[in-house]
């Protein structure tokens, strides 16, 4: 189990990570969410021992201060891979297994089925410089797997690859990590990414962890407006309108009162309880997005099925779904 | 499967090159006019080198191959029989060899040391060291054999290979620690850092992640030091006498002492030979910049695992103080006395006239000579760098420029004995009679000084980015204003430490001045070789005094130029 306490990491004299506590238990996957530039990757630095840092990092309990890189039995997956590139797809997922001193038949072994792993079966002898970045990422993962890494370590590891690929990959990736049963820690700006692959969710922010714990949680109850707002809640209301768009989801609340909302917590219904006028509409593909200027609210986000259609100026009846909106404290 | 790699990898940074000019394809037309413009840019360069390069080497080998209006290439041909002439071959292989090996393996945690950790007055002791390179070959030459002579005399190595190899390594390990330096502290350090990551251990992290990423410009930066060790000559003639001979100085005895120019022509046909097919090899090896973005490295605190490498670069320190400092403290003492008496001697012309004119005279004409030749070398070498990085269209194109650029390249390995002494039998009458011409020494030097000229600026030159010059036309700039706004920013640093290197070198130069240099406007390296091939102790005394002010003018430029941080030499 990796566990950190109050883990800081400063460049001259800046805290790029300040106090950061964690546990990260034995088979888990944990995702480190935080915008561009919130010290996340620096975190990860630090884990692999790649910065100094201040604080404790221990794994099952002992120290890992002072134990070098290359000592920590933790395999690092950069954001573009960062393949040997005199080396061919099989001699690169091989390094580890060479260093380790591992037989030649063997090694032919673990080569073949780790590839066989990431979908890259036959690519032995192909160079990174000819491989498409979704397969150097593969070519990556394979490599840092075949270390049988205590713990694997991922940077952004998708992030270097087009919408359409990254999405693809996610999934595999996941199914990957699951497959070898790795215990992980991956850190993204991307919130997809992180519900997709990750079973614990930590969220930073400006150097410091915000809020902790399995994905659905934290998901549901951001701990503060700004994170949920960077946890793809469209807006955050306060006091009255607040109030009033709870109390149609049917949440009793009292006194001072702050509610995230979903671009999808409010939804066209006849019989809704809100009412409003359409600012802007747009039709998408699945649904119907909506600007409403909802009495007792405010201007807010609402969607309705694709079949419907009202036109700006008209005015509108809505409902809240409760599953789409968190009650923060 | 693995072989396909090189060529790919070529062809798209070649492709990436073309995708650049995409956007001026339209006048493609005019296929013709651009080599032809081309060739405009680079006609002068290309007539001078032609006249005062070609001319002379082409003449003096010619000598050699018609010794009586015929041609006696079987005579040629047994020049290489000799077993003299043998014997300098073997020992100018060998001791390059041994010497190059040597420079690399001392240079190595040099350039790591000083261009990875962060060590307090790291610049300043890079531009030290950077100083024996440009130290003129006769000082270098003489300060080991002060050093040899007197300090370090119970090493009995004076007049031994062991002397001048050191001499040799002395010369170029500057070169190791620019070139692999420069590279190495543009290398992106994710790769080692992923390699930890997988549990390579240090030691395993250098051998197979940083060191493959450095072979390109350690065997760049080794087959320039073998060049510059294999056409070593104020080095080989000092410190080895009569008894070891390199090609080069085989060459001088054969043509100033024995008059025998076929086995001078001989041998300077095969110094040509070698160098050009180095230089090939060199441009082949020669770093392709990666690409895709880098992260680049802060250098880092030394930790206990870089003790090893500082001892190595006290030792190279060391090595590199210890003839400098011998020299100094020689010539300051007189007779056993700390005196000045002999820079003071400097204003005189030596005991039992040595000289005809004071050695300061001798300076003063060294400086103007270096001025002329440094002005001339830059024009020239300007004009070569902007033809060779102008943008191409077509392979044709591309060959040509190719071939300009190993062609300014040559005078680095063609001997400058060769070169000078080319220059009195072919210069010697009209149309071109310059014999007495006081723009003969400056030119011959200027020549020796273009490739260190072309090869700062090409590389300057080659970075920008051609987009720029696209963007500042489209926002309304014409080619001179776009000129002032793309080009000068980026090359008025390089252009000046080009100044610097071609002022150091044209001031240190000795094989072709010692030919072309009259005794009545001799300039100071052959006064000072003058000087020490007379007897008595102030003859000796003040060469020691000369050598030193000639060091330290050219250790003052070349701070200047180290000042301007410009990553000169990394790419020769």
């Amino acid at each position: 189990m990796l566990s950190l306490r109050e883990v800081s990491v400063r460049y001259d004299g800046v805290c790029a990570i300040s106090g950061v506590s964690l546990d990260l238990p034995d088979g888990e996957i944990l995702a480190v969410l935080g915008p561009s530039g919130s010290g996340k990757s620096t975190l990860l630095r630090a884990v692999a021992g790649l910065e100094p840092a201040e604080g404790s990092i221990a794994w099952d309990d002992r120290s890992l201060a002072g134990v070098p890189t290359h000592r920590r039995g933790f395999a690092l997956m950069f954001q573009d891979g960062q393949l040997f590139a005199h080396l061919s797809v099989a001699a690169n997922v091989a390094y580890p297994l060479r260093l380790r001193r591992i037989g030649r038949q063997e090694r032919a072994r673990r080569v073949a089925e780790l590839l066989e792993l990431v979908g890259l079966g036959g690519y032995d002898a192909r160079l990174p410089g000819t491989l498409s970045g979704g397969e150097r990422q593969r070519v990556a993962l394979a490599r840092a797997l075949a270390v049988e890494p205590r713990l694997l370590l991922l940077d952004e590891p998708l992030s270097a690859l087009d919408a359409g690929l990254r999405e693809r990959l996610v999934h595999d990736l996941r199914r990957i990590l699951r497959a070898a049963g790795t215990t992980a820690l991956l850190v993204t700006h991307d919130q997809d990414e992180a519900f997709t692959v990750a079973d614990r969710l930590a969220v930073v922010r400006e150097g410091r962890l915000v809020q902790e714990g399995p994905v659905a949680e934290v998901w549901r109850s951001p701990a503060d407006p700004d994170t949920a707002l960077f946890l793809g809640y469209a807006r955050v209301l306060r006091d009255g309108p607040a109030a009033t768009v709870a109390r149609a989801a049917g949440v009793s609340v009292h006194g001072d009162v702050v509610v995230a909302v979903r671009r999808s917590a409010l939804v066209l219904d006849e019989t809704g309880p809100l009412s409003g006028e359409v600012l802007e509409a747009r039709l998408t593909p699945d649904q119907l997005r909506l600007v409403v200027d909802v009495e007792g609210v405010g201007e807010v986000d609402a969607v309705g099925g694709a079949g419907s259609h009202p036109a700006v100026g008209e005015r509108v009846r809505l409902r809240a779904e409760q599953a789409r909106l968190s009650l923060l404290h | 499967m693995e072989r396909r790699h090189l060529p790919l990898t070529r062809g798209s940074s070649r492709n990436r090159g073309s995708s650049r000019n995409r956007g001026s394809s339209h006048n493609r037309g005019s296929s013709l006019s651009r080599p032809l413009g081309l060739l405009a840019l680079a006609a002068i360069p290309v007539a001078v080198l032609g006249i005062f390069f070609l001319l002379p080497v082409i003449g003096m080998v010619g000598r050699g191959f018609r010794p009586e209006g015929r041609w006696d290439v079987p005579g040629v041909l047994a020049v290489l029989g000799r077993s003299q002439v043998q014997s300098a071959l073997w020992f100018t292989v060998w001791s390059a060899t041994v010497a190059t090996a040597v420079t690399v393996l001392l240079g190595l945690p040099a350039a790591y040391v000083l261009h990875r950790l962060a060590l307090p007055l790291r610049r300043l002791v890079r531009a030290a060291l950077l100083v024996p390179f440009v130290l003129p070959t006769i000082v270098v030459g003489i300060a080991f054999r002060v050093l040899l002579t007197g300090p370090l005399s119970w090493l009995s190595i004076d007049g031994t290979p062991v002397a001048i190899i050191a001499g040799l390594v002395f010369f170029n390990v500057a070169v190791v620690v620019r070139a692999v330096g420069a590279a190495w502290e543009s290398l992106d350090a994710r790769p080692a850092e992923a390699a930890a990551a997988l549990g390579a251990a240090p030691w395993t992290v250098f051998r197979t992640v940083t060191l493959p990423a450095l072979r390109p410009a350690i065997v760049g930066a080794a087959s320039v030091v073998f060049l510059f060790c294999a056409t070593s000559f104020g080095i080989v003639l000092t410190l080895g006498g009569l008894r070891y001979r390199s090609v080069e100085t085989e060459i001088y005895l054969l043509t100033t002492n024995l008059l025998d120019l076929q086995g001078a022509a001989a041998l300077s046909l095969l110094q040509l030979v070698v160098v050009v097919l180095l230089l090939a090899v060199g441009a082949r090896l020669r770093a392709v910049p990666p690409s895709g973005q880098r992260v680049p490295v802060r250098p880092h605190r030394p930790g206990v695992g870089d003790v090893p490498q500082l001892l190595l670069t006290a030792l190279v320190l060391g090595f590199v103080a210890l003839p400098v400092g011998a020299l100094v403290v020689g010539s300051l003492r007189v007779e056993g006395r700390w005196s000045l008496a002999n820079y003071r001697a400097l204003t005189s012309t030596g005991s039992h006239q040595a000289l005809l004119e004071p050695a300061t005279t001798a300076l003063d004409l060294s400086l103007r000579i270096a001025v002329d030749a440094t002005l001339l070398a830059l024009t020239l070498g300007l004009l070569v760098a902007l033809s060779v990085t102008r943008r191409t269209h077509s392979r044709a194109e591309r060959r040509l420029r190719g071939t300009l650029d190993a062609l300014f390249m040559l005078p680095l390995g063609v001997s400058a004995v060769t070169l000078g002494f080319g220059f009195l039998v072919t210069l010697d009458r009209p149309p071109l009679d310059l014999r007495d011409s006081p723009w003969l020494v400056p030119i011959a030097q200027a020549l020796v000084a273009l490739p260190l000229v072309v090869r700062t600026l090409v590389p300057a030159l080659a970075g920008i980015d051609d987009r720029q010059r696209q963007a500042a036309a489209s926002l309304g700039a014409g080619p001179l204003r776009s000129a002032v706004v793309v080009e000068v920013p980026v090359l008025w640093r390089p252009l000046l430490a080009a100044a610097g290197f071609a002022f150091a070198a044209s001031l240190g130069e000795f094989g072709a001045t010692s030919f072309l240099a009259r005794d009545e406007n001799a300039t100071l390296p052959v006064v000072i070789y003058r000087l020490i091939g007379h007897p008595g102790p102030m003859n000796y005394g003040m060469a020691l005094a000369a050598s030193c002010v000639l060091a330290a003018t050219t250790a003052v430029v070349m701070l200047v130029v180290e000042r301007l941080r410009v990553p000169s030499l990394g790419v020769l």
